[in-house]
């Protein structure tokens, strides 16, 4: 198991948060953080060490307990993707980049909490799109908008209006 | 701008239109009951399972009840044909992970989208199925998984490719089976599919060397057209340069031309990646690393933070072995001090204390003063540590260090950082002599107002031993008997310890400590008072007769023999069963444990400063003796000297695995097998191992204990016990053979058939050394240990090892060999050192203690000459160290 973690690049939690620092949806593929509360914790420490640094036009960097953590902030969200500290950090970037660029594209460019929120299907799909279970999926953007948003035009039941 | 500021003006009326205010989650279970309905409507049902997806996420929980109801509504859902309800279906399938009777019901549904037409189906159908599958599933759609591998849309094959990552993990006898499929898999154009399954084959054949060799050789002539494989790849083929073995110094290293040339690449991930690996190899060349350190110097200079952070990281840790390859990058690592990113600016500092020259060092201090206070606790002890290294480096520099770790000593901060900071004043007072006076009196101010009981009594045991040697050992009286009057009882405690060290040590102060020691005698805590009037007692200030200086100083200055773990549990055993004997320190055991893996986290980390000798950690010996215990047959066999590590007796991933523990006593030797059946389809009953000790002509069998029965993956043990004459390291082969009645197990039932065959198991033989018959115990001061052990018992002698590798794969094979404990770090050896000495210490079968003194020498050829010289109560010990020399 050790060497699993050591040879493949793992992502240990992708987290989406808003300008208070409370969730707007975040996703766990790791046992670093067993509970709830263990999860919540680690959530307020990332966004008050981060908060003040200006992450608005490239991602920035930070280490926490022996993690890395890449961030970007747009308006009044906070993306956060975390890996171990032996984790190639363009890797973790590059995951960064995938999930904030579809993101972008899925709520058509008006990144905010409140689009966020009520595309919060959209969200989940996307984050299930690019890591599973600690695996990276995708990382091109297009490509996981595009696999999140087939649904929209098939069938002609949109889930949410268009 | 603008935008953000008016969103803040409006946040109440915004909050508002949040789709999830007032949400409540019994409300949301009830709008569930829309998935019941006859007529769906989709787009309603995708909204509450929304609703129930925001509750989870947001660390709501369902009760099982809730958590079934919700599951066999969603099943529901399958009837509709709505593409975007269906993958929420499925997210929250994964999301509720049902139990295996609930599994059942959706399997079929899921089967079915695994076969579909629509790839989104698929792909997401073998993901949720896999995600929830057990073995016996896994089997009926394994031929499917093997289809979706090799299929011609990639997301579907990254998809079963990805879940058998997942599965290798809990069924990996199924995965192993896809190899043929991944490996086509391999050269998918699709660059994801590559990666997934690059990755994928990596993790079957982990375990074959050759195998992993092969693939690197013929991927890294290929191409691989994802950056993300190329990172494997480059993962992959430094493990297999690491396993090759020592490279010749004066040929090319394989593979190397290949890490190179992926610093060309166009992917900065890729370029990084192999630059970390170029600057990891074992025993890396200036001339290997100049092309890695070049590429990482541009990235210095990147706009983006994750660049510079990841280069001037990388650098900073090969500043630690290669400071000369990095001092070209110092330019643009002066620039980075002032970096917006705050670890970016400390790591470049630090990077540039290691690489920098003395002339450098007083305005590199000023620029770091300016930013610790703005710098997180784990950095700050960063820069300690960086600084530690420097004042080792420039001793005529420690003042001005040595000032600057005790202007930070007061400021605020946490433990690990204080205790970071107190270690490395320790270590620069016993390195720099010249800085001891200046640093005990900064510990002793600081122990004025410390919070931190840890570190006060540490540093009060440190006063004791390094204070009385002092040119002026009163002036640290006050700060100690100080400790006694406002501190509390550990504190006290320690602090009246230190008293007396200081007592013992110098007559002058003698008359005035047992005036501080005899107010002691009234402190309101039991354990001070009983400490004052013991070294009360001891030092003669209560008129009594003095004991000899000698045995006063064994006392308070000479170490506990025993490790303090095994103290503690035998001192817990003691207070369970109560007994009118008292307690007995010579039953303690003294094996000293092996690290448990999760130590291997932190690799170089060794105990510096005040955490003195290492202490072992939780141990299986204890383990090993209950369980021992607990058999009549080896009850009478008297105390258990010492257990082995496991020896593997079969080669990984065979049928049924085995490894054997020696447990070693006076006159028994007991062979525990530990065995595991990886069979499934398999019972074993009557497990024994059947052992020919032909070749050990000292033992003779006595009893074994077979394994009444084995089922699948829940390991099991059988024992063999053999007598051998009393005290005597005897040694011998034993060749085994695992016999049992083995019987078929229906995989529906799980009930084995009646009737069994028997059947027998080559294992491997395993052999007892006389590493066996000692027991590594280190010793805190060897040169006290050696003097006081006198040469009465002494035996020396040459030894010439023939050529070897190096000096350092002498040493350790000496080590391994006599299987002593090395002492204060003398089994490194420096690189390019010509001679080594190497100090070990441990216990020898019939408790006799041994110091060994082994000097290495080297000479052109690479032959190696060793002097052995051997200390013990007791001559024939002695001898038997120097016979494990002579016949190894």
């Amino acid at each position: 198991m050790a060497f699993y973690r050591e040879a493949c690049p793992t992502i240990k939690n992708i987290l989406l948060l808003d300008s208070e620092g409370k969730r707007v949806a975040v996703k766990y593929y790791s046992d670093d953080w067993p509970t709830n509360s263990s999860k919540l914790a680690f959530e307020k420490s990332v966004f008050t060490k981060t908060q003040k640094t200006n992450a608005r036009t490239e991602a920035e960097i930070a280490m926490f307990e022996n993690n890395i953590v890449i961030y970007k902030f747009v308006q009044d969200l906070h993306f956060f993707v975390t890996g171990g500290d032996d984790e190639n950090e363009l890797i973790l970037a590059t995951v960064l980049q995938g999930f904030f660029d579809a993101v972008t594209l899925l709520l058509r460019n008006n990144v905010d909490q409140r689009e966020a929120l009520e595309n919060l299907d959209l969200i989940l799909l996307c984050l299930d799109e690019i890591v599973d279970g600690g695996m990276v999926l995708e990382t091109d953007g297009n490509i996981i908008a595009g696999k999140v948003a087939t649904h929209s035009m098939d069938d002609g039941a949109p889930l949410s209006e268009q | 701008m603008a935008q953000l500021v008016k969103k803040d003006d409006d946040r109440d009326e915004e909050a508002e239109y949040s789709p999830f205010i007032g949400i409540e989650k019994g409300a949301v279970l009830q709008e569930a009951r829309v998935f019941n309905d006859p007529q769906l409507d989709s787009r309603r049902c995708s909204q509450v399972i929304t609703k129930l997806l925001y509750l989870l996420n947001q660390g709501e929980t369902f009760t099982k009840v809730e958590a079934t109801e919700v599951f066999f509504a969603v099943t529901k859902l399958f009837q509709s044909r709505d593409i975007g309800l269906r993958r929420m279906v499925y997210l929250m399938i994964k999301e509720l992970s049902p139990s295996a009777d609930e599994v059942i019901i959706v399997t079929s549904s899921l089967m079915k989208d695994m076969n579909s037409k629509t790839d989104m189906y698929r792909a997401n159908a073998i993901r949720v199925l896999c995600r929830i599958t057990d073995g016996t599933l896994l089997t009926q759609i394994e031929r499917y998984l093997k289809q979706a591998i090799v299929d011609k849309n990639p997301v579907v094959a990254s998809a079963a490719l990805v879940s058998g990552i997942h599965l290798l993990q809990t069924n990996p006898e199924i995965v192993k089976r896809w190899s043929n499929e991944v490996q086509e898999a391999v050269q998918s154009r699709a660059a994801l599919v590559q990666f997934h399954a690059l990755a994928l084959l990596h993790q079957i054949r982990q375990n074959d060397r050759l195998a992993v060799s092969k693939l690197v050789t013929s991927l890294t002539r290929g191409t691989v057209r994802s950056p993300l494989a190329q990172c494997l790849l480059i993962r992959y083929t430094s493990q297999v340069i690491r396993e090759s073995g020592v490279n010749n110094q004066s040929g090319d290293r394989p593979f190397y031309d290949y890490l190179e040339g992926c610093l060309r690449h166009k992917a900065e991930m890729v370029i990084f990646e192999a630059a970390r690996a170029i600057t990891e190899l074992s025993g890396v060349t200036s001339r290997e690393l100049t092309p890695a350190i070049t590429v990482l110097q541009l990235f210095l200079s990147s706009s983006k933070p994750v660049l510079r952070f990841a280069a001037v990281r990388t650098l900073n840790k090969v500043a630690m072995t290669h400071p000369m390859a990095v001092t070209n990058c110092n330019i643009d690592m002066e620039s980075l001090i002032s970096d917006q990113n705050r670890s970016i600016a400390t790591l470049a500092i630090t990077t540039l204390l290691k690489t920098g020259n003395e002339s450098s060092v007083d305005r590199l201090m000023k620029q770091i003063t300016n930013f610790m206070s703005d710098i997180a606790d784990e950095f700050k002890i960063v820069v300690v540590e960086a600084i530690r290294s420097l004042c080792l480096k420039f001793p005529l520099k420690y003042r001005s260090l040595m000032n600057f770790l005790s202007n930070i000593l007061r400021e605020e901060g946490g433990f690990e950082y204080k205790k970071a900071i107190v270690d490395s004043i320790v270590i620069l007072i016993s390195d720099i002599p010249d800085a001891k006076e200046s640093g005990l009196l900064h510990l002793c101010e600081f122990i004025e107002d410390c919070e931190f009981t840890y570190l006060s009594t540490q540093i009060l045991h440190f006063l004791g031993i390094e204070g009385p040697k002092t040119s002026d050992p009163s002036k640290y009286i006050r700060y100690i008997y100080n400790r006694v009057i406002l501190e509390n009882a550990t504190v006290r405690a320690s602090a009246v310890s230190t008293l007396a060290k200081f007592g013992a040590m110098v007559d002058s102060l003698k008359p005035r400590i047992f005036i501080l020691l005899r107010r002691c005698l009234f402190d309101g805590d039991d354990e001070v008072r009983d400490r004052a009037t013991l070294y009360l007692s001891t030092l003669g200030g209560d008129g009594s007769v003095v004991e000899t200086d000698e045995d006063v100083k064994e006392f308070l200055f000479g170490s506990l023999d025993v490790p303090l773990v095994n103290l503690e549990t035998s001192l817990k055993n003691y207070i369970q069963e109560p007994s009118e004997e008292p307690f007995d320190i010579n039953s303690v055991p003294k094996e000293v444990k092996s690290q448990p893996l999760t130590e291997k986290k932190a690799p170089g980390k060794k105990p510096t400063g005040l955490s003195a000798p290492p202490t072992g950690p939780t141990s299986t010996v204890d383990a090993y003796e209950k369980l021992l215990s607990s058999i009549p047959e080896f009850s009478s066999f008297g105390k258990l000297f010492k257990s082995s590590a496991p020896v593997e007796l079969t080669e990984a991933e065979t049928e049924y695995a085995v490894n054997a523990v020696k447990h070693i006593f006076d006159s028994h030797v007991v062979f525990q097998y530990n065995c595991t059946n990886t069979i499934p389809e398999i019972l074993l009953e009557n497990v024994s191992v059947v052992v020919d000790a032909s070749e050990a002509a000292e033992f003779s069998e006595l009893a074994s204990k077979p394994l009444r029965s084995l089922p699948y993956d829940s390991p099991g043990q059988t024992f063999v016990a053999f007598e051998k004459p009393e005290g005597v390291p005897a040694v011998g082969k034993f060749s085994n053979v695992l016999r049992f009645i083995s019987k078929e197990v229906d995989p529906s039932t799980g009930e084995a058939d009646e009737d069994g065959v028997e059947d027998e198991y080559q294992l491997e033989d395993l052999e007892v050394v006389s590493a066996d018959y000692v027991l590594k115990v280190g010793v805190s001061n060897f040169k006290n240990a050696w003097e006081s052990m006198g040469p009465d018992c002494e035996r020396v002698d040459e030894y010439g090892l023939g050529p070897r590798e190096s000096l350092a794969e002498a040493v350790s094979t000496v080590i391994n060999l006599l299987g002593l404990q090395p002492c204060e770090g003398t089994e490194a050896v420096p690189s390019n050192s010509r001679s080594h000495t190497c100090l070990l210490s441990g216990v020898f079968i019939g408790n006799a203690k041994v110091l060994v003194r082994l000097s290495f020498g080297i000479d052109g050829p690479k032959e190696v000459a060793m002097k052995l010289a051997v200390r013990s109560e007791d001559e024939s010990v002695s001898d038997a160290i120097h016979e494990i020399v002579a016949s190894g």
